[in-house]
């Protein structure tokens, strides 16, 4: 996805088990921020046609 | 690699005569220069069909998915790591085949021979270092190293890896070749440019899928793009479905493309998607320390689990 052109923190992996409720609320948070401070995303969006 | 068409033939004759494979697979003369087609020789007075020069760039395991027959076949350095690659992925048995090397020179480019001369070009010849182009207005002479396509020239594999008898001797194997460079220019691009440099490269793409047909690893009963239920990527040219196909097929070739350039050799339209399959070569090159196509006894980089495989990417 990098080297296509989607920035770098714009897509995150991680592995939260069921029971790290902590850990699931700091990665969302940190994604949550990062994808935000990115903007929206332009690319690699496929428009859907118009449906009235 | 001139006097290999004679002991082709040879080894050929003397397979079907005495019955020790049910079918050879090599190269004839195609219809137009720089065209050489494969070709299927089932009786011994057929080997005289067969040939080999600098135009022999398909990539023969192509031919060789999920047979049932006993098949020799001529094996460069690239096929013979994708014949490896058959066998390990369960596509062929090691004792169906009688893989006869091929050392290998190098292809020549037919799409940049056809932008260097001007007119239709009538014949091709060639010796072991030049190639000769005649067209209907001149005769141009050329350094055959100038005219490789770029993953001959980039080639660190040229002698079959795995082979039950061989052509002829050795040839000596490129060394200090930096493989990586274009990739490199790639990565260090910012995000804009990285997503436009694949759209520049990708435009021309009209989604016929010679570059799948003709690559070896591309072997699924149904691929992705040809579902419809469910329909994974739309069938048109929108840029958007062109890169999913193109980013995606690259992904499917991870771990297991051994460079062979069937594929960008196939386009019709002359787009370097070797961009992409290089890029995982290189990855998995650096991370996993793999190569593809080169032993029966090891499993692929994306098969198995290491206690020290790459994990920063998870936090």
């Amino acid at each position: 996805m990098e080297l296509m052109g989607i920035e770098r923190d714009r897509v995150h992996m991680s592995w939260v088990s069921s029971a790290e409720a902590t850990k699931f609320i700091d990665v969302v948070t940190q994604v949550t921020e990062a994808v935000r401070a990115l903007g929206p995303n332009t690319r690699f969006v496929k428009p859907q046609a118009k449906v009235a | 690699m001139l006097g290999y068409t004679e002991k082709m033939r040879e080894i050929a004759g003397r397979l079907l005569s005495e019955c020790s494979v049910e079918m050879v697979i090599g190269f004839r003369q195609g219809t137009m220069p720089m065209m050489n087609e494969p070709c299927f020789v089932t009786r011994e007075e057929d080997v005289s069909s067969l040939i080999w020069d600098s135009n022999c760039g398909i990539n023969l395991a192509n031919y060789l998915t999920n047979r049932k027959e006993k098949i020799a076949v001529f094996a460069k350095g690239c096929d013979s790591r994708n014949i490896v690659n058959h066998i390990v992925e369960n596509k062929i048995g090691r004792d169906q085949l009688h893989i006869v090397g091929v050392p290998c020179t190098g292809m020549i480019d037919k799409r940049r021979i056809a932008g260097l001369v001007e007119g239709e070009i009538l014949e091709v010849s060639e010796t072991d270092t030049t190639v000769k182009v005649k067209t209907a207005a001149a005769e141009s002479l050329f350094d055959k190293a100038e005219v490789l396509q770029q993953n001959c020239a980039l080639c660190v594999h040229r002698n079959p890896v795995i082979h039950d008898e061989m052509v002829a001797d050795p040839v000596e194997e490129q060394t200090d070749i930096d493989r990586y460079a274009d990739i490199r220019k790639i990565e260090e691009m910012d995000a804009a440019d990285k997503w436009q440099f694949f759209e520049d490269l990708l435009s021309p793409c009209i989604r016929c899928y010679a570059c799948r047909n003709a690559c070896p690893l591309c072997y699924c009963p149904t691929c992705f793009v040809d579902e419809s239920k469910p329909q994974w990527v739309g069938k048109g040219q929108d840029p958007i479905d062109v890169r999913t196909f193109h980013f995606l097929r690259a992904y499917h070739c991870a771990g297991r493309c051994t460079d062979c350039g069937a594929c960008q050799r196939a386009c019709p339209v002359g787009i370097d998607m070797r961009l992409l399959t290089r890029k995982l070569e290189k990855d998995c090159q650096e991370q996993f320390g793999w190569e593809a196509g080169l032993s029966l006894e090891q499993r692929p980089a994306l098969d198995v689990y290491q206690p020290n495989d790459p994990g920063a990417f998870i936090k």
